[in-house]
């Protein structure tokens, strides 16, 4: 969180010296928390006075990269605790877990199916991010090597075993792996472990307390990138300690806890793990870890996660154009909306309903609801005829009439003019679409 | 290193609501529903009290539902034309706490029936099972104000939920509620503003805000679930700095919307890509609820009893201390 110009100010020699070319300390903090200034223009500033802007200029949770190349996952630097305060920026890494004691055709055809995990909804594809890889010995390394040769997601490397993780990392250490978990036990041979190879650590501790000074001890170890885990599995727990975390992190800016972390979703079937999931994406898991993962019950796991890290300034827009819905004809009925997700998809589910199908020409109104795009002049008579005449409708259907949300029948009339085609006035609600194709628009077609 | 659990001072608590009526307090329930009180955000035990858990309403319409999905319809084979038959297999078979019965039927694009059937189902409910009733309208805001009056008069004295008063429609509903003696439910299209001039509204007319719980819309997993879900957020956020107009409890409609979803009905044989439709159906519904639990709600509609069993033991876990 960054400190406002009273803050900085406190730190600043206030001589008014003018030596930073600025007239007063005070307007030179202000510039500085403008980002209009830099601290070394100061030059009677004080290596505590440094020490403590340079501190507070670090993100209050660092962000972590797992794996190498396109497909890695960046986790933390968020910035709140509540989705409507601003966003939560960084999706929560979902990883599906594998055994290295699979026999390797199993393994090889689990990390598939992993893969397919994918999905295309409202024109973002949402998918399993990582593969979370469990063993010990050398079936780790042999595993390790196997999956990064038949799958571009990174990997948690999952073992209590440091001898049989050096040799993992040795096989797949340029891939940057997230090595889980260093304990209080084996912290002194893997936080080195992590240096060496740069990979992010994940550190486990029983309790908050246990976890502060295990995170300081891996770092002070050299391990700078670090992923909690406090131990807690109960969902309650995983809740208070979760909430502890990012409260600390933001608002007491407490560096141990600057990190992101990560949660285990274990439960006795896939519907369990992932009602887990969905609980922990909600509430500032930076990666879940499933075991038990199946295509109907990621779908779900993965559209919470769209849902939450949704920017709530940045409403989902569907592309403009001419939809159809069912298997409409030349004699079907063409309504009008807007291209907000939302907007959209209640039409498109109240159509439907009705049973009727349709044509529905969507106008890009920046994803604004019909009302709102109406008072903004997004959606006007121009810009509707426009884009009816741009959707290419008129080679679709041949009653040249259209319906549009009783919401801006005040349109109609200079829309007619605009279109040449005949205005009528749908319900105001989508909800009254399908009596209003069953009725009005039986009725006049 | 000493870690100080950072620990937030509220300065309020949610109101606390109790739904239904025994004998001894004038009614005929058997049982009685107490939802709010929490002095804290959602199941943050170390913070604050949570004196009641958020409890499921199961949803009973008053008329066969058209084109419900094979997965929803199964549990309820033979009784999804009887609404008595229906709610009693919902509390006895799977343990719904509070039965919701919307009278979709009276809606003019429906069967359009009138006040007279409105009560008569509200009296067969009521006779079928013990529990605290919800009774909603149908949406259509003079139909409504045509029936819940009547609907609401065939249970006073039970100390229901009535569902719903509006901005532009609420003074009918909050009359027939305080004639009788029920609990209000207040509606607002994802708007904090609003809800709080419903609040304001109704109680100007003389129901105590102690007889409010809030509607907000709800919209599924998918299909705008985020927007339900922090608007819920910054309402218990409210209610615990003190705004006393926003202080009610949470109501979700829960079933209606997850099962819109065409991800909840659509079979795996139309869409292999994800996965079996009966699992899918019911955690999608299961899952729309849980988020909303942390949300903060504290009456779940819901319709799957399914779903309603894997949110209960959800609600245990978090219940926990």
């Amino acid at each position: 969180m960054a400190l406002t110009g009273l803050e900085i100010y406190k730190h600043l020699p206030k001589t008014n010296c003018r030596d930073c070319g600025v007239p007063t300390c005070l307007a030179f903090a202000m510039k500085l928390a403008q980002k209009q200034a830099t601290l070394d223009q100061c030059p009677h500033a004080t290596d505590e006075a440094k020490a403590a802007l340079e501190g507070a200029a670090q993100p209050p949770i660092k962000l972590i990269s797992i794996g190498a190349d396109e497909k890695k996952v960046e986790l933390g630097n968020e910035t709140v605790l509540f989705r409507h305060e601003e966003t939560f920026h960084h999706p929560t890494g979902i990883a599906v877990m594998v055994d290295a004691s699979m026999a390797e055709a199993e393994l090889l055809d689990r990390v598939r199916k992993i893969g397919e995990m994918a999905f295309e909804r409202v024109g973002q594809n949402i998918a399993v991010n990582l593969i979370a890889l469990r063993g010990e010995g050398a079936a780790l390394a042999e595993a390790a090597a196997k999956i990064t040769q038949n799958s571009p997601l990174p990997l948690i490397l999952i073992s209590e075993d440091a001898g049989a993780l050096e040799k993992a990392l040795e096989k797949c250490g340029a891939k940057k792996p997230l090595i889980y978990a260093a304990t209080e036990q084996n912290v002194e041979q893997l936080a080195p472990l992590a240096k060496k190879f740069s990979c992010p650590l994940a550190i486990k501790a029983e309790g908050l307390e246990a976890l502060a000074a295990l995170s300081e001890k891996a770092q002070s170890l050299g391990a700078a990138d670090l992923v909690l885990d406090s131990g807690a599995r109960e969902p309650v727990e995983v809740l208070a300690h979760q909430t502890s975390i990012r409260r600390a992190a933001l608002r007491k800016k407490f560096r141990a806890f600057g990190f992101p972390t990560i949660c285990l979703a274990t439960g006795k079937d896939a519907s369990e793990e992932a009602l887990l999931a969905s609980q922990f994406i909600a509430k500032y898991a930076g990666i879940v870890v499933l075991d038990k993962a199946e295509l109907w019950s990621l779908l779900p796991v993965l559209t919470a996660r769209q849902n939450i890290y949704t920017d709530p300034q940045k409403p989902i827009q569907i592309a403009e154009g001419l939809y159809q819905i069912g298997t409409p004809d030349e004699n079907s009925p063409v309504l009008v909306t807007t291209n907000f997700s939302l907007t959209y998809f209640t039409v498109e589910g109240d159509v439907e309903a009705s049973k009727v199908s349709s044509w529905v020409v969507v106008v890009n109104t920046e994803g604004t609801s019909v009302l709102t795009a109406w008072a903004s002049d997004k959606f006007n008579a121009e810009i509707i005829a426009e884009n009816i005449k741009k959707a290419g409708v008129d080679e679709k259907a041949k009653h040249r009439k259209i319906i549009i949300p009783g919401y801006v029948a005040v349109l109609s009339g200079k829309l007619e003019e605009l279109s040449g085609w005949k205005i009528m006035v749908g319900p105001r609600e989508s909800s009254g679409i399908p009596s209003y194709l069953r009725n009005e628009w039986q009725a006049a077609a | 290193m000493v870690f100080e659990v950072p620990v937030e001072k509220w300065a309020s608590a949610v109101n606390t609501v109790t739904l239904g009526a025994t004998a001894a307090e004038g009614g005929t329930r058997a049982s009685t529903v107490t939802v709010g009180g929490s002095t804290t955000l959602p199941f943050l035990h170390f913070e604050g009290e949570i004196p009641n858990r958020p409890v499921i309403a199961m949803e009973v319409l008053d008329m066969e539902p058209q084109s419900w999905p094979e997965t929803l319809s199964a549990p309820f084979d033979g009784v999804l034309n009887d609404p008595a038959a229906w709610a009693k297999k919902c509390v006895e078979e799977y343990g719904a706490e509070m039965i919701c019965l919307r009278l979709l039927s009276a809606h003019p694009d429906s069967l359009n029936t009138g006040p007279e059937e409105a009560a008569a189902a509200v009296k067969k409910v009521l006779g079928a099972v013990g529990v605290p009733l919800i009774i909603w309208g149908c949406g259509q805001a003079d139909k409504d104000n045509e029936i819940m009056p009547r609907a609401s008069e065939a249970a006073a004295g039970e100390n229901c939920l009535l569902g719903s008063a509006e901005q532009d429609n609420y003074k009918t509903i909050t009359a027939a509620c305080l004639a009788d003696g029920h609990k209000l439910i207040t509606a607002a299209p994802i708007d904090i503003n609003i809800q709080k001039q419903v609040n304001i509204l109704v109680t100007e007319m003389g129901l105590d805000a102690g007889r409010i719980v809030m509607f907000q819309a709800t919209g599924g997993l998918g299909y705008g679930m985020e927007y339900a879900y922090s608007i819920m957020e910054r309402t218990r956020l409210a209610a615990l700095g003190g705004d006393k107009m926003l202080s009610m409890p949470l109501l979700a409609v829960v079933g209606p919307e997850a099962w819109k979803a065409k991800e909840a009905k659509t079979l795996e044989a139309d869409a292999p890509q994800w996965g079996a439709e009966k699992e899918r159906g019911v955690l999608w519904e299961a899952m729309t609820a849980t988020c909303f639990l942390h949300g903060g709600t504290d009456i779940l509609v819901m319709w799957h009893p399914k779903a309603v069993e894997m949110v209960r033991t959800t609600i245990d876990g978090l219940m926990k201390k």
